[in-house]
C-alpha cells in the first residue's frame, strides 16, 4: 500500500506519531465519565463554529432583513433547518456541558496547584460561552430576542456610576439599534470565537502538559 | 485471542471506527453541501402569461410601449424588475411583441415616429419597425414574445431566468 510508504515520510518531516502519542495516547489517571465533560465541551464547541459558518452563508445582520433570512434558512434552503437546530440546540447543550464540567472540577478540587492556570482559562472561557449566548440570542432579531437583550442590556446598565456608559457600549447608543444588532454580530462571530479559540488554546496545553488529575481519594 | 481469523482486536476497532466515522461524515457532510448548493437548485425558472391590455387600445401598424413590472422573490429580498415591450399590430390578426431589449449588449431601445425605426442609444444600432437590422452592430433580430389573444385581451409569454 502506498500509504505504507508515504506516511513514514510524512512522519519523518511533520511529527505525525508524537503528536499523537501526546495528545490522545497520554498517560490518564482511573478517572469517571464526568471527565469527559470537557471533551464534550469542545465537540459542540467545533459543531458550533461548524454550524455558525454555514449560518453566515445566509444570515443578514440588519433589521429589516435579518429575520427575513432566517425564515429563508428555515423553509427556502435545503437541511437550513437542522443546520440552525443543531446551532440553537447545540448553544443551550454547551452552555449546561461547560456548567457541569466546572463543577466537577470545583468538587475534585482539580483547580489547585498546578493547575491554577488551567482553571482561570476555563472561568473565561465559561464567561466567554456566556457571552456567546447573549449575543447569539438577538440574532434572529425576534420580540423574543428584541426584549432579551432590551432586559440584559438594561441590567448591565444597572452597574453603580458606569452602568450608563456599560449600557450605550453595549447598545452602541441609548437604543436598541441596527447598531446594537451588527455589534452582537461581530461580537457573536469575530471576537468571542477569537477569544475562546486562544484560550482553549491555552487551556488544552496546559491540560496536555500538566495531566489531569485523579479521582480525590477518602485521604486528600 | 484471535482463534478463526487474524484479526486482531485493536484491527477490528480501528475498522469498526473508520467505518463510524466514515457514516458519521457523509451524514454531515451531505446536509451541508446540499445546505450550500440549493440557491443553485432552487433557481425555478418564472412562465407567465402577462397581460399588455386590450388589443383594440393598439393602433394598427404603430409599435406601442406597454411597460409591466414583474416582482421576483431571491432569498431574503424581492425585487421589482421593469419590463417595456412595443406592441405592433399588423393587418388583420397578425400581432407582434417586441421585447425593447436590444440584443447587442442589452441596452434600451426606442421607437422613433420620424424614422419609422428602432434606435439603440449605446452604439447606434437601428432595427426597422419589425425589428430587422438595419444597421449597427446586433446580431440578430430584436426578441420576439409568445403571443395568445383571451377574450379580447391580449397576453405575452415572459420567460425570466
Amino acid at each position: 500500500m502506498i500509504s505504507k510508504r508515504v506516511f513514514p515520510w510524512l512522519d519523518e518531516r511533520l511529527g505525525l506519531t508524537t503528536i499523537y502519542k501526546t495528545t490522545l495516547d497520554r498517560m490518564v489517571p482511573k478517572v469517571n465519565w464526568w471527565f469527559t465533560l470537557g471533551s464534550a465541551t469542545l465537540f459542540l464547541f467545533v459543531m458550533q463554529l461548524v454550524t455558525g459558518i454555514m449560518l453566515s452563508v445566509y444570515y443578514v445582520p440588519s433589521p429589516d432583513k435579518a429575520y427575513d433570512s432566517i425564515e429563508y434558512i428555515m423553509t427556502g434552503v435545503a437541511f437550513g433547518w437542522l443546520i440552525r437546530g443543531i446551532h440553537h440546540w447545540g448553544a443551550t447543550l454547551m452552555v449546561i456541558t461547560v456548567f457541569i464540567h466546572m463543577l466537577r472540577v470545583f468538587f475534585y478540587a482539580a483547580y489547585k496547584y498546578p493547575r491554577e492556570i488551567t482553571w482561570t482559562t476555563g472561568v473565561f472561557l465559561l464567561l466567554a460561552t456566556l457571552g456567546m449566548g447573549f449575543t447569539g440570542y438577538l440574532l434572529p432579531w425576534n420580540q423574543k430576542a428584541y426584549w432579551a437583550t432590551t432586559v440584559g442590556t438594561s441590567i448591565a446598565g444597572s452597574v453603580p456610576g458606569i452602568g450608563d456608559f456599560i449600557l450605550r457600549a453595549l447598545r452602541g447608543g441609548s437604543d436598541l439599534s441596527a447598531v446594537t444588532l451588527a455589534r452582537f454580530f461581530s461580537a457573536h462571530i469575530w471576537m468571542l470565537p477569537a477569544v475562546i479559540i486562544a484560550l482553549i488554546g491555552v487551556h488544552l496545553y496546559l491540560v496536555i502538559r500538566l495531566g489531569i488529575s485523579s479521582v480525590p481519594k477518602e485521604n486528600d | 485471542m484471535a482463534r478463526s481469523s487474524n484479526v486482531t482486536r485493536r484491527g477490528f476497532i480501528t475498522s469498526v471506527m473508520a467505518f463510524a466515522g466514515s457514516i458519521m461524515g457523509v451524514v454531515v457532510g451531505l446536509p451541508i453541501i446540499g445546505y450550500l448548493i440549493s440557491p443553485a437548485l432552487n433557481g425555478a425558472k418564472t412562465d407567465a402569461w402577462v397581460p399588455v391590455g386590450k388589443l383594440d387600445n393598439y393602433p394598427p401598424n404603430v409599435p406601442t410601449q406597454f411597460s409591466f413590472t414583474r416582482t421576483k422573490v431571491n432569498g431574503w429580498e424581492k425585487t421589482v424588475n421593469s419590463y417595456s415591450v412595443y406592441v405592433l399590430r399588423g393587418d388583420g390578426d397578425k400581432i407582434k411583441v417586441l421585447s425593447t431589449v436590444c440584443t447587442h449588449l442589452g441596452c434600451r431601445v426606442s421607437y422613433s415616429k420620424d424614422s419609422d425605426t428602432y434606435a439603440c442609444p449605446c452604439h447606434d444600432a437601428r432595427f426597422s419597425r419589425e425589428g430587422v437590422v438595419l444597421s449597427g452592430p446586433p446580431p440578430r433580430p430584436m426578441d420576439q414574445y409568445e403571443t395568445k389573444m383571451d377574450n379580447g385581451t391580449l397576453f405575452i409569454r415572459v420567460l425570466a431566468s
